[in-house]
C-alpha cells in the first residue's frame, strides 16, 4: 500500500493553514474578534463554503484513504490521524458535483462533528482553502427554501462578502449526521441549486 | 500533638484506629505488621505505640520486645490490642515490656479512653 | 464522640474475603498426616482477624460464628485436637458459610439460617469431640466454646478478679510499691496518680527510703514507693482498674481509709516497708477531680446495627504494582517535558523551526504510545486469581467421587488482562472439574492399570508470543478415541466411512451433547459441557485444543490473547487493499482446486473441503472492489470458521501473520457490517479487520448492502 505525502505541504493553501495557527492562537483570534464569529471558507468548484472555525481541528493534505465497503460513494474511506481512525468525506461528491482528481494540493479539513453527546472527527475533502471571515450573526441570512425534495437542514445560511460574493455557511453536524454517512442518497443536488443562485467568482488563496 | 504508631495487619482495624485517633487530634502513623512497625519506629519518634498481637512476619509480642531494645522507645507507652479469647497474651505482653492493653472488640470511645490513660 | 463504624465495613469485607481465601487455600494444603504448623497458624490468624473485625464493627453473628471456628483451629494448632480430613472439611464448610454470611451482610440480604446452623452444628460436634477423642491430655471443657462470647464488652475494662466489692465512703488508703523495672514497661506512676485524681481528691506521699546512695542511683529504675489517700466514695474496683496494667509490677495494697486511719500513727507496718517517712508530694494532691471516671465507653451499641451501609455498590477495582505506577509517572513526566517544548516552539514559531516542531511531534507521538502501552499493562493481573477457586474444586469433587488427586498449579504469576482473566475463570473451573470427574480414574482402577493410586492434575500458564497459554493436564484414562468417534457417528455428526484426523476427533468433545462418560454424574452435568467452554474461549478470541492418549491422560490447551485490544491476524490482499482476518478464525489457507468448486443454485458457489461443502465468498464482490484476480481456479482461499460455520474467503494474495492493535471504526464513523475494526499498519496506513460472524451473515445475503434501504422503504420515505 503506497502512501502519498502524509505530511505534505499545502502549496497555495499552507498560508491559510498557517493563518489558522494552533488551537490556542485560534481562540485568541476569536477573542480579538470580540463580537461576530469567524468562518473558514473553502471552495468547491465555483462556490465558496464556510464552516465555523471553532469546529476546524486542523488542515491536512490529501492522503490515500482505505475504502470502507458498502458505504456511500462520497465516503472516501478512513485515514490514520495520529493513531485514530477518521473517515474522509468528499464534499464535491456529497453535493453531487463532478468528482475531481485528487492532487497534492487537494485539502482535507478536519472538523469536529457533534451528534448528541458524541464528538467525532471527520475529514472534508475540498478544492482549496479560501479565507477566514468574521460575520456578525445578522450578516448570515437564512438559506432559501428549495422545496421538500431537497434537504437544506445542513445549510446554516448565506453570507455576502465584498458586496457580491456569496459564502454558503454549512452546519457540519447536520451535514455529517449518521444517516448522511450511511445512506447513499441522491438528495445532494442541493449544491447545484445553490450554484444556480450564486454569482461571482471565487478567489483562490491570495491570487 | 502526640504522635502515635498504630500497628495492625487488618486494614479495617487500622482505618478505624487511625480515623478515631486523628479525630482526637493525634498524629498517626500506620504499620501493617511487626517488621513494618519496627522499621518505622526506628526512623521516627513516637509518644505511643498501639499494636495488634496476632500479625504475620512479626507478632505484637515480639515487636514489643524489639521496641524496648530501641533507646528512643525504652520508656514509651506501648499498648497491646488483645482479644478476650487469648487472655494469656496480656501477661506475655507485659513480660515483653508492654505498658498495657485494650481488649478487642473495642469501640472508638474505649480506644480514646484507654489512650488518655497513657497520654495526658 | 461519634465515629460511624459503617465507613470501615467495605474494607472489612474486602480483607475478610481475602482472609477466607487464605483460610481455604491453607486448609486445602493441610496434610492430615503431618499438618504444617505455619499453615495452621496462617489459617488461625485469618480467622482471628475476621473475628476481631466483626466484633469491632458490630457484626455479632459473624464474630460468634468465627469464634467457634477459631477455637477449633486453635486446638488443631496447639495439638489438643488432631487434624483429620473430616475436620478439614468441617472447617472448609465453615469457611463457605462465613463467606456466605459476609456476602449476605454486604449485599443486605437475608442470612442463610439453615446453612449457618448446619455449619455451626458441625463445628460444635468437632469441638465436643475434642475432649473424648483427644487422648491423654485433658482439654478445656467442651461447653466453653459452644457458648458464644458475650457480645461486645460491657464497659471499659474487666473488673479485676478478686477485687473488692464494696464502696468505702470514707475513701481509700493505697500503698504502691513498684518493682524497679516499672519504667521499662512504659508505665509512669505519675499517670496513675493523675488517673486516681480523676476519681477524687488525692494525697500523695512519696517514700524515698528505698533510694540507694547517689553513686548507686540508676535513673532508669524505679526505687520509690508511695502512700496515697484517695478521698472519694468509689468502688475498690475503680481503683484496681487504674492499677490494672501494673498489678504484676508492683505491690499494691488497697484498704478503706477508715480502717487504716486509726493505725495511721503506728506507721503502716503491715503494708509498707519498715519506715514510712512521710514526704508529701504537695503538687499531686491539689487536683480537684471529682467526676467519677470520665465517660465510660458505652459499648454494646454495636450489637447488630452498623452492619449495613457502605457495602452495596462495590465498584470493581484493581490492584496495581507500585512499579507500574512509577513507570507511568515517569512517562507522564516525559510527556510534560515534550509538551512544554512544543508550546515553546508554538510561541515563537517561524518556518525555520518546522523541523524542530516535527521532531517534537514525533516525540509526543512516542510518549503517547508508550503511555498507552503502559496504561494497558495496568490492566494486566496475575492469573493466580483465576486459579484460586481450583484447589477447592479438586478437593470437593475428588472427595465426592472417592478419588485422590494431587493438584499442581504452575505459572501463577503469569499476567493477562483483567477482563480476560475474569471471563476465563468459569471455563477453567469446568475443565478442572472434568479432569477429576472424567479424567482421573478411581483408585482401584488406577492400581489395576499400574498407575499410582493418586492421580495428578496440573494447570500451567505461560506466555507465548502475544498469547497466554493455559494447559490443564491429567494422568487419567484419556479419551477413548474410537468410542468418541462411534458416538459422533451415532449422533450423525460424522459421516459413516469418513476418516478424521485425531485432532478433529478429539475436538468433537466440544460438540454440544457429546459426553464420553457413560452416565452423567453430578459433577459432569450434561447441559453445561465442553461446548460452552469452547464458546467462552472463542468469545475471548481464544482457541482451545485437546491432546489425549488413551490410558495415559489428557491435556487441554487454551490460548488466549493477553488483552482484548490486540489480536493475531492473517493479513491478505484484495485489489489494492490489505485486510486482516483474526487468526483465531482461520482454519486453513489453500489454493483453489477448480475441480472441487461447484455451483449450487440457491447458495452460489461451494467448495468441497474435508468432509463437506463450504460456501465460497468472493470478498471483492461482497465489498464491491476491483480485484486482481477473478478466476477461482488456482487462486487463494482462506477457510474461516465462526461457531462451527465455515466459509471460504477468496482473496488475491496472502501476506504475513502479525499482531495488530484493534482500533475502533465506530469512534469517528459508524459500525460497518463485516468489519470488526481497523488497525494501523507499519507504514501508517489503515487496514480493516474482518468480522467473520458478520461476513458469514452477509454471505448468506442477510445484509448484503446494509446501508442502502430496501427500495420499498425508500419509496415510503419519499
Amino acid at each position: 500500500m503506497t502512501q502519498e505525502s502524509e505530511n505534505n505541504t499545502l502549496g497555495d493553501n499552507d498560508r491559510k493553514a498557517a493563518a489558522l495557527g494552533s488551537g490556542a492562537d485560534t481562540v485568541d483570534a476569536m477573542q480579538a474578534a470580540a463580537d461576530g464569529d469567524q468562518y473558514l471558507t473553502f471552495t468547491l468548484g465555483e462556490e465558496e463554503y464556510g464552516v465555523d472555525i471553532l469546529r476546524v481541528q486542523e488542515i491536512k493534505g490529501w492522503q490515500r484513504t482505505t475504502p470502507i465497503p458498502n458505504t456511500p460513494h462520497y465516503v472516501k474511506g478512513v485515514i490514520n490521524l495520529r493513531g485514530t481512525i477518521v473517515p474522509v468525506i468528499d464534499l464535491r461528491e456529497r453535493f453531487g458535483m463532478s468528482a475531481q482528481e485528487y492532487s497534492k494540493f487537494t485539502v482535507v479539513v478536519m472538523v469536529r462533528v457533534f451528534s448528541g453527546s458524541r464528538e467525532r472527527i471527520m475529514g472534508l475533502v475540498v478544492d482549496a482553502l479560501s479565507e477566514v471571515y468574521t460575520f456578525q450573526p445578522e450578516q448570515i441570512r437564512p438559506a432559501p427554501e428549495f422545496g421538500a425534495a431537497l434537504r437544506t437542514n445542513f445549510l446554516r445560511g448565506l453570507a455576502t462578502v465584498d458586496d457580491n460574493k456569496m459564502v454558503i455557511i454549512l452546519d457540519v453536524d447536520e451535514l455529517l449526521s449518521d444517516e448522511d454517512l450511511a445512506i447513499a442518497d441522491d438528495q445532494s443536488r442541493i449544491a447545484a441549486v445553490v450554484r444556480a443562485d450564486s454569482e461571482g467568482g471565487t478567489e483562490h488563496g491570495n491570487d | 500533638m502526640a504522635k502515635i504508631l498504630a500497628v495492625d495487619d487488618s486494614a479495617s482495624m487500622r482505618q478505624m484506629v487511625t480515623y478515631t485517633l486523628k479525630q482526637q487530634g493525634y498524629e498517626v502513623t500506620e504499620a501493617v505488621d511487626g517488621q513494618d512497625a519496627l522499621s518505622k519506629a526506628k526512623s521516627g519518634s513516637f509518644d505511643l505505640v498501639i499494636t495488634d498481637v496476632n500479625m504475620p512476619k512479626m507478632d505484637g509480642i515480639t515487636l514489643v520486645r524489639e521496641l524496648r531494645g530501641l533507646p528512643d522507645l525504652k520508656f514509651t507507652p506501648i499498648l497491646l490490642l488483645t482479644t478476650e479469647s487469648a487472655p494469656e497474651k496480656k501477661q506475655e505482653g507485659k513480660q515483653a515490656g508492654a505498658t498495657g492493653w485494650l481488649v478487642k472488640p473495642f469501640d472508638p470511645d474505649q480506644l480514646v479512653n484507654t489512650i488518655k490513660k497513657v497520654i495526658r | 464522640m461519634s465515629v460511624d463504624l459503617s465507613q470501615f465495613l467495605q474494607t472489612f469485607f474486602e480483607e475478610s474475603f481475602e482472609g477466607l481465601d487464605t483460610m481455604e487455600s491453607g486448609l486445602l494444603e493441610l496434610d492430615p498426616e503431618q499438618p504444617n504448623s505455619e499453615t495452621l497458624n496462617n489459617v488461625f490468624r485469618a480467622a482471628h482477624s475476621i473475628k476481631g473485625g466483626a466484633g469491632t464493627f458490630g457484626l455479632t453473628a459473624v464474630s460468634d460464628f468465627t469464634h467457634r471456628l477459631e477455637t477449633l483451629l486453635d486446638r488443631l494448632r496447639d495439638g489438643t485436637q488432631s487434624v483429620t480430613a473430616d475436620r478439614v472439611n468441617v472447617l472448609l464448610n465453615a469457611v463457605d458459610c462465613l463467606r456466605g454470611m459476609l456476602e449476605a451482610i454486604q449485599n443486605e440480604q437475608e442470612l442463610d439460617a439453615d446453612a449457618l446452623s448446619n455449619a455451626q452444628k458441625r463445628l460444635d460436634q468437632e469441638l465436643a469431640a475434642g475432649d473424648g477423642g483427644g487422648g491423654a491430655s485433658a482439654t478445656a471443657p467442651a461447653t466453653e466454646p459452644a457458648t458464644p462470647p458475650a457480645a461486645p464488652q460491657p464497659s471499659a475494662g474487666n473488673p479485676s478478679p478478686g477485687g473488692g466489692d464494696g464502696t468505702s465512703r470514707g475513701g481509700w488508703w493505697i500503698r504502691f510499691e513498684p518493682e524497679p523495672h516499672l519504667f521499662a514497661t512504659g508505665n509512669d506512676p505519675r499517670r496513675l496518680f493523675l488517673a486516681l485524681q480523676d476519681l477524687g481528691d488525692l494525697e500523695v506521699e512519696c517514700d524515698t527510703s528505698g533510694l540507694p546512695p547517689l553513686s548507686g542511683l540508676d535513673p532508669e529504675t524505679c526505687q520509690l514507693a508511695w502512700t496515697l489517700r484517695l478521698h472519694a466514695a468509689v468502688e475498690e474496683s475503680a481503683i484496681r482498674e487504674v492499677f490494672e496494667w501494673v498489678e504484676d509490677d508492683a505491690l499494691i495494697d488497697i484498704r478503706p481509709l477508715d480502717a487504716v486511719q486509726p493505725e495511721e500513727d503506728s506507721v503502716a507496718q503491715e503494708p509498707g516497708s519498715a519506715s514510712a517517712s512521710a514526704a508529701p508530694a504537695p503538687e499531686a494532691s491539689a487536683g480537684a477531680g471529682s467526676g467519677g471516671g470520665d465517660g465510660k465507653g458505652v459499648a454494646g451499641k454495636g450489637g447488630g446495627k452498623g452492619g449495613r451501609g457502605g457495602g452495596s455498590g462495590s465498584a470493581s477495582s484493581i490492584r496495581v504494582d507500585t512499579e507500574k505506577i512509577d513507570a507511568l509517572i515517569d512517562m507522564v513526566g516525559e510527556l510534560v517535558i515534550t509538551q512544554s517544548m512544543l508550546s515553546q516552539i508554538g510561541k515563537e514559531f517561524t518556518e525555520q523551526r518546522l523541523e524542530e516542531l516535527q521532531d517534537g511531534l514525533a516525540q509526543l507521538e512516542r510518549n503517547t504510545r508508550e503511555l498507552q502501552e503502559n496504561v494497558m499493562r495496568i490492566r494486566m493481573v496475575p492469573i493466580s486469581f483465576a486459579y484460586s477457586r481450583l484447589p477447592r474444586i479438586v478437593h470437593d469433587t475428588s472427595r465426592a467421587l472417592g478419588k485422590t488427586v494431587d493438584f499442581q498449579m504452575e505459572g501463577e504469576q503469569t499476567e493477562l488482562d483483567k477482563t480476560v482473566m475474569e471471563k476465563i475463570i468459569d471455563p477453567l473451573v469446568h475443565l478442572v472439574r472434568n479432569s477429576v470427574d472424567h479424567g482421573i480414574e478411581a483408585p482401584e482402577e488406577r492400581t489395576a492399570a499400574g498407575k499410582p493410586e493418586t492421580g495428578t492434575i496440573t494447570i500451567e500458564a505461560y506466555h507465548k508470543g502475544g498469547n497466554i497459554i493455559i494447559e490443564i493436564s491429567d494422568d487419567g484414562r484419556g479419551i477413548n478415541r474410537d468410542k468418541l468417534l462411534g458416538k459422533a457417528r451415532a449422533a450423525g455428526l460424522v459421516e459413516d466411512g469418513s476418516e478424521l484426523a485425531d485432532e478433529q476427533i478429539y475436538d468433537l468433545i466440544f460438540h454440544p451433547g457429546l459426553s464420553t462418560h457413560d452416565q452423567a454424574t453430578e459433577y459432569s452435568g450434561r447441559g453445561v459441557g465442553m461446548d460452552v467452554v469452547k464458546r467462552n474461549v472463542r468469545s475471548l478470541s481464544g482457541n482451545i485444543h485437546v491432546r489425549s492418549t488413551h490410558g495415559q491422560g489428557t491435556t487441554i490447551t487454551i490460548s488466549l490473547p493477553l488483552t482484548l485490544s490486540i489480536l493475531d491476524g492473517q493479513l491478505f490482499r484484495v485489489g489494492d487493499q490489505t485486510y486482516i482476518i483474526p487468526l483465531v478464525s482461520v482454519i486453513e489457507s489453500l489454493q483453489v482446486d477448480a475441480s472441487k468448486v461447484s455451483r449450487v443454485t440457491s447458495r452460489g458457489e461451494v467448495y468441497h473441503w474435508r468432509e463437506g461443502y463450504v460456501p465460497i465468498v468472493r470478498l471483492h464482490e461482497l465489498f464491491d472492489t476491483e480485484p486482481v484476480r477473478k478466476e477461482l481456479a488456482g487462486g487463494l482461499m482462506v477457510i474461516v470458521e465462526d461457531e462451527d460455520t465455515y466459509l471460504g474467503v477468496f482473496v488475491d494474495d496472502l501476506l504475513d501473520q502479525q499482531q495488530v492493535v484493534i482500533k475502533s471504526l465506530e469512534a469517528n464513523y459508524l459500525q460497518v457490517p463485516g468489519i470488526a475494526g481497523a488497525t494501523i499498519l507499519g507504514d501508517g496506513t489503515v487496514a480493516l479487520i474482518l468480522d467473520i460472524a458478520g461476513l458469514i451473515e452477509m454471505s448468506r445475503g442477510g445484509r448484503r448492502q446494509p446501508y442502502i434501504p430496501q427500495q420499498d422503504d425508500a419509496d415510503e420515505a419519499a
